[in-house]
């Protein structure tokens, strides 16, 4: 994805070119040469259209669009955020990412364990994403790989992402949040099968991601370090999705930090009455 | 009960939201906004000047008066949102890689946010319609606005909007949700303060305002030409007017329902925008964006307006390519309507819907190309004098290409996805913002300086501010789009990685340069100024102008023209400096000339409409109520005001004609290499 995006932009840059570069050549010449003190014998006060400058000037952009055009419809199916990365490979490793203020919450469906700030993945795997957010819109980025997709409540977005090579990539939150914004970061660790099954192990023994400690969780907070949870409830995710569907439900079992807030707020006012 | 009672007299205020602020830097802000008012009351009072100050300008119905003030709005606001730039690149510079914070993080979303939406609505909206207010009726041969008293009415809305903003300094908090507000975030949940509310009424009462003032302008557009200037005569600089009334016609209305929309949320637990019970942010998101894309060929179009004054006049040349301008212009406005997608290719929808906005965007780019190619071909075969503007423009070129190169960047979803709200967003619009719209505005002010006052800005710290502004534009952007491709984020206030450090210390300089570059502005009014009687321009041709406007004395005329002109082709005056004697005696045919009279109603609905909306900032609901009736109690009462026009004799009109068009005769025609000496009275040597 990030290679495609590279080349991409390379070429766009090229076609660009054929536009910039004659103006950064030609304007300057013609600063010089048509400077009043130089009172050149060509001054035509009243020239002002020539056909087939017309036709040059309009119609190279229109073949550089045109040209452009192609490419972008290409490559954006090609590298389309909700399209597989190896559809005839081994199964993406699926992911799903919740937003929290200010901290990114991953849980592994398949595996049932669960990280925060923390993500790893096996290298050369697609990683098939989920997002939502529990709390203001998102933007969950890996600078390194690419893609980035807004994680809002009560819905779900999709991105696939996949790391070549084994490493440490920083991913972070692109939309602001509040104060702790610019601290919402998180590692991916891109990982060999072996070390991923090994990290699957470990984590299996920390403690579950219950309703209290998610409760906890989505507090607006910052975690000093990266977490695990041993266990996951299999539809942890779903339900932090169905918390803004309304009221009743498999939410009710998670606090609605909405309702909190808003209880907050109007226990403020009554104080100031 | 004493609570209650103080809730019924002082909604949520408290008095700790007074003056005093949690760090040193915000309550010097504070202080200086309140040291500031209260210095500008204390200098009034101290001259004796608020009858004058009531008479001649508050109570103005003069479509030149009224542009004066917009533009003073724009630069009181132009200050403070320049100084609030170089605060956060500061921050973020003496910050970087782990330091010291200068504000914290929640002062620092304050910063962007007012930074913001001061640049868009309180400095670039202002400085566009002042512009057009005062240029426009003179370049079409009128003598006002279609409608001068609606006219006033947006002025004062607009102003009511801005101090809005600039009480937000000293009572309260400012919102931290960014110049586009965007929900969910924004909502009580999780902005339970004052803050969105300043923004949400701030926004609205500007928005109405300058809805009316397109009505106005389109208006004055199609009605009321002088006799000849067709619409394929208007200067260019009205045709893109025109376009940026049609679009703030369209464009604005889903903004003041955004925003509408948004207080119903956070006022009457309205569900449009919040998480769950059936809210959607991504409503705001297409709302926003459709007023928000058109926005920015409103804010660009007038200036490629300027653009194409200020490079025909300072080529000695006519305009390359007039119709292909006003097809490119044509083509840019209906475009802007259809690629408000981009601001979010990253919200899920499907990879047809992303390429079909990013193709829309790229199109846009092709009639922008031949703009620029227009102007350079405007130079060719001319003669070229580098005067400030000049100047400005040939910066704007150089620089205003690379911005579209990263514009059609950006318009690419592949690439999109990687950049978006990273610094290199940041770069790409500021690109546009400031050597298009602002280096434009900036032109313009100096090029029709002269006929606002009646004498020329010194042209010495005229050419000093243009190297501090490019310098720190360059300085303070190149940087940024580096700092973006290598994954650094908006509107964040403390990075950690050491490889940013050294581009952040450039972008400091650079927004250091950009307020040198302002503080040039300040001393070059200053100087000339004081030097008025050495740069005096009575005559009112300063530059060899093209169009009406130099046809007049300089100020001109409350009337501004003592008989409306009769136009034959695009550059009118030329013509008439070449082929006629454009200041012999006319001593028949003046007729008696009817202005609008001064009325007090627009500023009072200004100051009604403020009390309004810092009611509703505050929950006074007393207040707030008598704001919102005072307001249309004010607009009825206009209704029954018969006598709403003065007369001019023709007596009056002849004379002051008359001594002016003998002033002319006598004075010196100058040629374009004494242009910036004190020869130049206003009158050019016919040239060629």
């Amino acid at each position: 994805m990030a290679q495609v995006q590279h080349d991409h932009l390379l070429v766009v840059v090229a076609a660009m070119a054929i536009v910039l570069v004659p103006i950064f050549v030609v304007l300057p010449w013609i600063l010089w040469r048509y400077r009043l003190s130089r009172k050149s014998g060509d001054y035509r006060p009243d020239w002002d259209f020539d056909k087939r400058i017309e036709w040059a000037i309009w119609g190279v952009p229109v073949l550089i669009v045109a040209g452009l055009a192609v490419l972008l419809w290409t490559n954006a199916h090609r590298i389309d955020p909700y399209r597989p990365l190896a559809p005839d490979g081994p199964a993406p490793v699926r992911v799903q990412a919740v937003g929290l203020d200010w901290k990114w919450l991953f849980i592994y469906p398949d595996e049932g364990v669960a990280s925060v700030d923390e993500l790893v993945v096996p290298a050369g795997r697609d990683i098939a994403f989920e997002l939502t957010a529990d709390g203001p819109m998102m933007s969950m980025l890996v600078p390194q790989l690419g893609g980035q997709i807004y994680a809002m409540a009560g819905m779900r977005t999709r991105l696939h992402l996949q790391a070549d090579r084994p490493g440490a990539y920083r991913g972070l939150n692109t939309q602001y949040n509040g104060r702790n914004f610019a601290r919402q970061e998180f590692t991916l660790r891109a990982v060999s099968p072996q070390g991923y099954d090994r990290w699957l192990r470990e984590a299996r023994k920390a403690p579950p991601l219950d309703a209290p400690r998610y409760a906890r969780l989505a507090r607006p907070s910052l975690v000093a370090r990266p977490l695990t949870f041993g266990a996951t409830a299999p539809d942890l995710f779903a339900r932090i999705m169905a918390k803004y569907e309304g009221a009743g439900g498999p939410a009710a079992a998670l606090p609605d930090r909405e309702a909190a807030h808003g209880h907050e707020r109007r226990a403020a006012m009554a104080s100031a009455q | 009960m004493i609570g209650g009672l103080a809730y019924w007299i002082f909604g949520t205020l408290q008095w700790d939201d007074l003056l005093i602020k949690s760090n040193a830097i915000a309550t010097g802000a504070s202080l200086m906004v309140v040291a500031g008012a209260l210095a500008i009351v204390a200098l009034l009072t101290w001259t004796r000047r608020w009858g004058w100050l009531w008479r001649e300008w508050l109570t103005s119905l003069d479509h030149k008066r009224i542009g004066i003030m917009y533009l003073a709005i724009s630069f009181v606001m132009l200050a403070r949102a320049i100084a609030e730039a170089v605060l956060m690149r500061s921050q973020q510079a003496v910050a970087a890689g782990g330091g010291q914070n200068l504000v914290d993080a929640h002062h620092f979303g304050e910063l962007f946010s007012t930074h913001g939406t001061i640049m868009i609505f309180f400095v670039a909206m202002p400085f566009l319609s002042g512009l057009i207010n005062y240029v426009m009726p003179l370049q079409i041969g009128a003598r006002d606005l279609a409608f001068p008293f609606l006219n006033a009415v947006a002025l004062w809305l607009t102003w009511a909007g801005a101090v809005l903003v600039m009480v937000s300094l000293t009572v309260g908090e400012f919102a931290t949700g960014g110049w586009s507000a965007y929900p969910p975030f924004t909502e009580l949940a999780f902005s339970p303060g004052e803050g969105v509310d300043y923004w949400i009424w701030a926004v609205t009462l500007t928005g109405i305002g300058t809805t009316l003032t397109g009505i106005n302008f389109a208006v004055t557009l199609y009605k009321k030409r002088c006799p000849g200037m067709h619409l394929m005569r208007m200067p260019l600089f009205c045709w893109t007017a025109l376009c940026t009334s049609i679009l703030i016609v369209f464009a604005l209305p889903p903004l003041t329902v955004a925003t509408a929309l948004l207080a119903l949320d956070r006022y009457l637990g309205f569900h449009f925008f919040t998480n769950g019970l059936g809210g959607n942010m991504m409503n705001y998101a297409n709302l926003f964006w459709l007023f928000g894309h058109p926005e920015v060929y409103i804010l660009i179009l007038p200036a490629f307006g300027i653009w194409s004054e200020v490079i025909s006049t300072f080529s000695g040349k006519r305009l390359y390519g007039y119709r292909s301008l006003v097809w490119a212009t044509m083509c840019i406005a209906v475009l802007s309507f259809t690629v408000w997608l981009h601001h979010f290719f990253t919200m899920g929808q499907s990879a047809n819907i992303n390429a079909a906005f990013g193709i829309a965007t790229m199109l846009i780019g092709i009639p922008t190309g031949v703009k620029v190619y227009d102007w350079i071909l405007t130079m060719f075969r001319g003669r070229i004098r580098f005067s400030a503007p000049m100047l400005f423009a040939i910066t704007f070129l150089f620089a205003f290409v690379i911005g579209g190169m990263s514009g059609i960047l950006l318009a690419n979803p592949p690439v999109d996805f990687a950049v978006h709200n990273s610094l290199f967003l940041v770069a790409h619009f500021h690109n546009m913002l400031i050597p298009g719209t602002l280096f434009g505005f900036i032109a313009g002010y100096m090029f029709w300086f002269p006929k606002a006052f009646g004498f020329r800005l010194d042209e010495r710290w005229g050419r000093i501010a243009w190297g501090l502004w490019t310098a720190g534009f360059f300085a303070a952007f190149a940087p940024l789009y580096s700092l973006g491709l290598m994954g650094a984020m908006r509107r964040t206030a403390q990075t950690f990685d050491p490889d940013y450090v050294p581009f952040l210390y450039v972008a400091w300089a650079g927004a250091g340069l950009l307020f040198a570059g302002f503080a040039a502005l300040v001393v070059q009014l200053v100087v000339s100024i004081r030097r008025r009687e050495r740069l005096a321009v009575p005559i009112g041709d300063p530059w060899d102008g093209r169009a009406l406007e130099w046809f007049t004395s300089s100020p001109p005329p409350e009337w501004n023209f003592a008989r409306l002109p009769q136009v034959e082709c695009t550059d009118a005056f030329t013509r008439e400096k070449r082929e006629g004697q454009p200041y012999a005696r006319k001593d028949d045919g003046y007729e008696d000339i009817e202005l609008p009279r001064n009325t007090g109603l627009p500023v009072s609905i200004g100051i009604a409409g403020l009390a309004c909306a810092f009611g509703l900032v505050w929950h006074i609901w007393w207040l707030a109520l008598a704001g919102f009736v005072l307001i249309w109690a004010f607009a009825i009462a206009r209704s029954f005001e018969s006598d709403t026009m003065r007369t001019i004799s023709a007596d009056t009109v002849r004379e002051q004609n008359e001594a002016w068009l003998s002033r002319a005769r006598m004075a010196r025609p100058v040629p374009r290499e004494a242009e910036f000496t004190a020869d130049n009275m206003g009158r050019a040597e016919a040239s060629a």
